[in-house]
């Protein structure tokens, strides 16, 4: 103790010159003396807190995970740089950092708890510096406040990272949507059924035509029944759109048929203008099917009742 | 000079478009295609393009040429084996290339052109199949 009281002293004379080395004294001084302390003590702190999520994390993996991070953080303090956490020595520490943000946001975790977790560890340090340095009410305060800092800027970027995955999931889930809404079914032998629901931009053109153009591709079939049943609006753009799929499966050589045509798509159809000539239209999936076999040369009907072929 | 060899099936000539088409060799396929044509008498014409991944824009004009050339000479085309991204990419550009037939592959091309030129007129069929 009295040895430390005289580094101190003697390092005070030094506090114009460089500003940081007091600091660097202080908390690297006690990160050195009480480290296994003040891990167990942050353990406690977060195994004891109400936002504690043991559904979502074990307090096995907890506590791993704590480790590194607090010795990944005792490493970048020991550098003496306490204020900007985008250099090198900060790496590993964000790094870790960043990873258990990310997890704890696919977990399902708040963007709170996921942040309390490095506020938990600026109270337990605060705690441990305010017991040991009483004695040095304005060192510690300079101290206090720098430990702070680091503390909230690594918290806030928990945050941000987590902000970040949230928004990937969204966008991953967003694509695998648009993936889901368009099927292409299998419907009779050689005809393939696209029921097409939701609105019909470009984007889902675009995922519409691949998948219809990989089936073919993959089965052989060559007629599509593209059902609009369940498009709420057809313009010009969506039917520019829903051509260049009939096109691009016709260059193939299959032939589309477009289905599911409500009274009003009909009438704003012909308002626009639209050019539908050369494309086969029916008004239920039914027709469609049956505009199918004629194509395919198919003569489908009860049993033992089948019209004799002429 | 390179040369995309043409075949002759039956009735029929069958191009496999094997290697990215430049435009000189699509060219001399357009003259080399017309004058066999010509010389065999063939009904039909099938151009395989399942090989083909990069389809331009001239190329396609090429494509929609041969097939109004081959039916001036009494001959249909048919294109076969489109790769997906080949439609989407000539779709975007424009080139629907409506009057040309279409089939899935060459067998399907076939039947296609089987159905079309009407081969169940026997006497056609042997008359062009003897030369």
């Amino acid at each position: 103790m009295a040895t430390k009281s005289k580094k101190t002293k003697v390092t005070v004379a030094e506090t114009k010159v460089t500003h940081v080395k007091v600091e660097e004294g202080l908390t690297v001084a006690l990160l050195k003396e009480k480290q296994k302390q003040l891990l167990d003590a942050w353990m406690d702190a977060q195994t004891n807190n109400i936002t504690l999520r043991e559904d979502l994390i074990s307090i096995e993996d907890l506590r791993k995970q704590s480790v590194q991070f607090f010795n990944a953080l005792v490493k970048a303090i020991n550098s003496g740089n306490l204020e900007d956490i985008s250099t090198p020595e900060y790496e590993p520490v964000n790094k870790i950092l960043t990873d258990i943000s990310r997890s704890r946001a696919t977990q399902g975790f708040t963007p709170s708890e996921t942040a309390t977790y490095v506020f938990s560890l600026k109270d337990s340090i605060l705690k441990f510096l305010q017991s040991e340095y009483t004695k040095q009410p304005d060192l510690l305060n300079t101290e206090v406040l720098l430990i702070s800092k680091l503390l909230d800027r690594l918290g806030l970027l928990t945050f941000e990272t987590y902000a970040r995955t949230r928004e990937e999931v969204i966008l991953r889930q967003q694509k695998e949507l648009l993936e889901l809404s368009t099927p292409v079914i299998r419907v009779w032998d050689g005809v393939l059924a696209l029921p097409l629901i939701g609105t019909l931009d470009s984007n889902r053109t675009q995922v519409v035509m691949q998948n219809l153009l990989e089936t073919i591709t993959e089965t052989g079939y060559t007629v599509a029944i593209l059902d609009i049943a369940g498009v709420p609006t057809v313009d010009t753009l969506v039917a520019q759109h829903l051509l260049k799929t009939v096109s691009a499966a016709r260059l193939m050589g299959a032939e589309c048929i477009i289905s599911g045509i409500r009274p009003e798509i009909a009438q704003t159809m012909v308002q626009l203008g639209l050019d539908m000539a050369g494309v086969k239209t029916k008004a239920t999936m039914a027709g469609a099917l049956e505009v199918a076999f004629e194509m395919l040369n198919l003569n489908v009907g009860a049993k033992g009742k089948l019209k004799n072929e002429a | 000079m390179e040369r995309i060899p043409i075949l002759k099936i039956g009735e029929f000539l069958l191009i496999t478009i094997q290697v990215d088409m430049h435009d000189q060799l699509a060219m001399t396929l357009k003259t080399d295609l017309t004058e066999r044509v010509n010389k065999t008498g063939a009904r039909g014409v099938l151009i395989d393009i399942s090989s083909a991944t990069i389809v331009d824009t001239f190329m396609a004009r090429i494509l929609g040429d041969i097939s109004a050339m081959t039916h001036i000479l009494d001959a249909e085309t048919v294109l076969v084996g489109m790769q997906p991204a080949v439609a989407i990419t000539l779709v975007e550009l424009g080139m629907t290339l409506a009057d040309v037939m279409t089939a899935l592959d060459v067998e399907k091309g076939m039947e296609l052109l089987r159905d079309r030129i009407g081969i169940a007129k026997e006497g056609a069929y042997a008359r062009n199949f003897e030369r």
